[in-house]
């Protein structure tokens, strides 16, 4: 009997026992609610992971090339006002961040670049988005501070795989015409490592934050010249961060040095490239 | 061991696995030692945010090793922010692991969340007053403020529950910083009082253009005469002067009202125009100020040395900067003679540790960071103002707002005018309420103008029906309803049934032992 009493208060107890660890997310016990921001080491997580991935995509389906019904060209997307609805088609080219359920996407198609910024998207999705990968986004088309994006977007993953072949522009870096490829991958060739000057007048081969003030992990600046012009350039931590061969690369750049670049053309009241690939000769 | 043993262990047991279920490691109140242990080595994080100004992290960088030297058994370990929100989700993620910083610059709007986890901030009530160790106490080695000495409405900005659970580091408004020489151009004369009235009108007169498309004031086809930085501070100080509500101290929400209505439906009647955007839809102020394509730029008085056409500080080419005569203005106003003015700008928590002796290396250090040289030396990397009533009245710091204009580095007029502008006004600022959620709520307010301004640029309309549906959006995106009061409600049927199962076992348990002891004693 005693025996038996024993047994069955234990297992009553266990019971119990198990039900007071609270998995009810929903529920009324006080927690801790970061609702507004995102959480850093998740994006800083998910960042470090995408600058790895080189993913094998099927490249060149040429059907997938073709545009949907009612998706406009990259011509008609071009002309578009800003604030207007766009719906277009384009090939994730490079994953820049994702935090919050929210990614930002460089796309491109044969005809030319877009830069989703902060569009919808689950964690789960966020892994679908394969470099390569076609999708179709719909969004508005916004204007910050030079740069054209796409803004308040949803997305749907399509069948269909392509990466762009980066098109060489040093030589139209001072040119206005530049801007007609925004966004896209674009390479750069024999242009020189200049001086950046930092704000107490030291000159530096780069700058971890526009003015030095930042450290490792921070956002890399440095400064390029043809021979004639000088160019900012930038290390985006978001997209390629200290863990990336280009990060470390541009870490141990020299003034004086010769080299060839891949990345983004990304605008920022002007030119100023996120690279993705540095090589000096 | 016989079964009633036994199952006393498993009382004990049970009672030790509930009392621990619930939570991590929960820290010990803070007491404040009698002494500091100055055998003992310490080694303390500090948690900074700079405004990604490198004059700033040295100023952190020198006050390290000056305090090091004072303290030899203390190392402090610096990790650099330039975002409070980075900080902040940090924090969050670190109380649950108990790794905190020991020190952390912040709001009060985030050190109210993390007060939600238990012991997790050190209440500074005991140390502030602490005749050794206190501010100005007899044992630190620094010429530390006394408590008299800090400008006391920004200590109190740093109270919540009616303990302090903060320090201010530096303080802050907003300013709107305008292009004279245009409003000049366009036939007005700018009001000792900027109020809205007046920014609207005149926002709207710059918006004539040539036959070419190109704006008649500027000649170019870029014009947003009124551009705001912080929408969440727009809308807040718009329902402060209006005497509209917001929240209230035990977190009741009141932002959700017709005031705040009618104040989007003005905004939306002057974006349909192009009159006014935001840092968020079209970039920053300052870089369409200095431009010529902005007449009103509103940001903080702590982004001051971006503004104007000489500003030390520039995101834009120097081939895009025209000249013009920079004016330093408050926020704009509804009533002129009552103004009211945000006051923001960062403070300092310290947080709890198992060994009270860290707590106070770690107090040790922020209170050092209240010294004149870090506090005056700080103030002039941008528009700030000092927290201590010491460092104002200092004679360096009188000397520093009188060359205002002298260069355009250290002695940047607009930056000592935007420094001046809070001085001067300091009793026309306030604060909103603190409490968890409070943060939410401010990024919840921001959104309600980012809404509106993007709904009309996108052609959509700015009527009741739109504004309820977009307050029942932002509500839901912010999880205002998670906060503040909550009606609890009923117990589930599951927990009932649990909560029952365990009240029977401890009866049984109960019943058991009289059964047995009434059993030995009949024996």
């Amino acid at each position: 009997m005693k025996k038996f009493i024993a047994v069955s208060l234990s297992a009553a107890m266990l019971l119990a026992l198990a039900a007071c660890g609270n998995n009810n997310t929903s529920g009324t016990t006080a927690s801790i609610i970061p609702a507004t921001t995102p959480s850093t080491e998740a994006t800083e997580a998910t960042t470090a992971a995408e600058t790895e991935e080189t993913t094998e995509a099927e490249v060149d389906d040429s059907y997938a090339l073709e545009k949907s019904e009612g998706v406009m060209t990259y011509a008609e997307y071009a002309a578009a006002e800003v604030d207007d609805e766009v719906v277009i088609e384009g090939f994730v080219q490079a994953k820049h961040s994702w935090w919050d359920d929210k990614v930002t996407l460089y796309l491109q198609d044969p005809d030319g670049a877009y830069f989703c910024y902060d569009m919808a998207c689950a964690e789960e999705d966020y892994d679908l988005l394969v470099i390569g990968q076609k999708i179709k986004v719909t969004g508005f088309k916004a204007e910050w501070s030079g740069e054209i994006e796409i803004a308040d977007a949803t997305f749907e993953i399509e069948d269909g795989n392509w990466i762009a072949e980066p098109t060489d522009v040093t030589d139209l870096l001072a040119s206005d015409d530049l801007i007609d490829l925004q966004n896209q991958f674009v390479s750069f060739s024999d242009l020189e490592i200049a001086a950046t000057i930092d704000n107490e007048g030291n000159e530096c081969a780069f700058l971890y934050n526009w003015d030095g003030s930042g450290s490792q992990g921070d956002d890399i600046y440095f400064t390029v010249t043809d021979g004639e012009n000088t160019y900012v350039f930038t290390v985006e931590s978001y997209l390629t961060d200290s863990s990336t061969d280009v990060y470390q690369a541009v870490e141990g750049l020299e003034i004086g040095d010769t080299v060839d670049m891949e990345g983004f053309l990304y605008w920022y009241e002007g030119v100023q490239p996120h690279i993705t690939s540095v090589t000096v000769k | 061991m016989n079964a009633l043993h036994k199952i006393a262990a498993l009382a004990v047991s049970a009672a030790l696995l509930l009392t621990s279920c619930h939570g991590a490691h929960a820290r010990n109140d803070f007491a404040v030692p009698s002494s500091f242990d100055d055998t003992k080595h310490y080694e303390i994080t500090f948690w900074a945010k700079n405004d990604t100004n490198k004059a700033q992290t040295q100023i952190y960088e020198n006050a390290i090793e000056a305090f090091e030297e004072l303290y030899p058994n203390i190392t402090v370990n610096l990790r650099l922010y330039t975002d409070y929100g980075k900080i902040y989700n940090d924090v969050i993620t670190n109380i649950a692991t108990n790794t905190t910083p020991n020190v952390c610059i912040t709001y009060p709007d985030h050190i109210a969340t993390y007060m939600t986890g238990s012991n997790v901030v050190v209440p500074l009530d005991d140390l502030l007053t602490d005749p050794s160790y206190g501010l100005g106490g007899s044992e630190v080695r620094f010429d530390s403020p006394t408590f008299d000495e800090m400008v006391p409405s920004f200590m109190s900005e740093c109270m919540l529950d009616s303990h302090y659970y903060a320090i201010p580091y530096m303080r802050s408004t907003e300013a709107c910083y305008v292009n004279k020489t245009y409003v000049e151009a366009l036939g007005f004369e700018l009001p000792e009082v900027l109020t809205w009235d007046f920014i609207w009108e005149v926002s709207e007169a710059a918006m004539a253009q040539n036959p070419d498309g190109s704006y008649a004031l500027n000649n170019q086809m870029t014009m947003i005469p009124f551009i705001y930085k912080s929408t969440d501070n727009m809308m807040i100080q718009a329902l402060r002067q209006q005497g509209a509500g917001y929240s209230q101290p035990d977190g009741t929400i009141e932002v959700f009202n017709d005031t705040t209505k009618d104040f989007l439906r003005q905004i939306a009647s002057h974006v349909t125009s192009g009159a006014f955007s935001t840092f968020k839809i079209s970039g920053y102020p300052a870089n369409f100020l200095n431009a010529g394509q902005c007449i009103f730029a509103v940001d903080s008085t702590a982004g001051a040395t971006w503004m104007g056409a000489h500003a030390p500080n520039l995101d834009i080419s120097a081939d895009k900067i025209i000249d013009f005569e920079t004016v330093v203005y408050p926020v704009p106003q509804f009533d002129p003679s009552n103004m009211q003015m945000i006051s923001q700008g960062p403070s300092i928590c310290v947080f709890n540790k198992d060994d009270p002796q860290e707590v106070m290396a770690s107090w040790l250090f922020a209170q050092y960071l209240l010294t004149d040289e870090v506090q005056i030396g700080y103030s002039q990397t941008e528009g700030y103002v000092p927290v201590t009533l010491k460092a104002q009245s200092s004679p360096e710091y009188q000397d520093y707002l009188a060359r205002a204009g002298e260069d355009d580095a250290l002695h940047y007029d607009v930056k000592i005018a935007a420094s001046r502008l809070l001085i001067e006004n300091a009793d026309r600022t306030f604060i909103t309420p603190v409490f968890n959620g409070s943060a939410s709520l401010r990024d919840a307010s921001g959104q309600l103008i980012e809404n509106t301004v993007k709904s009309v640029r996108r052609g959509g309309s700015a009527d009741d029906e739109y504004f309820d549906s977009m307050f029942e959006d932002v509500k839901s995106m912010y999880h205002l309803d998670q906060y503040g009061k909550i009606e609890l409600g009923p117990l589930p049927q599951t927990s009932v049934i649990l909560l029952t199962c365990l009240g029977v076992t401890w009866g049984l348990i109960g019943a058991y032992v009289v059964y047995g002891a009434v059993k030995r004693k009949r024996a």
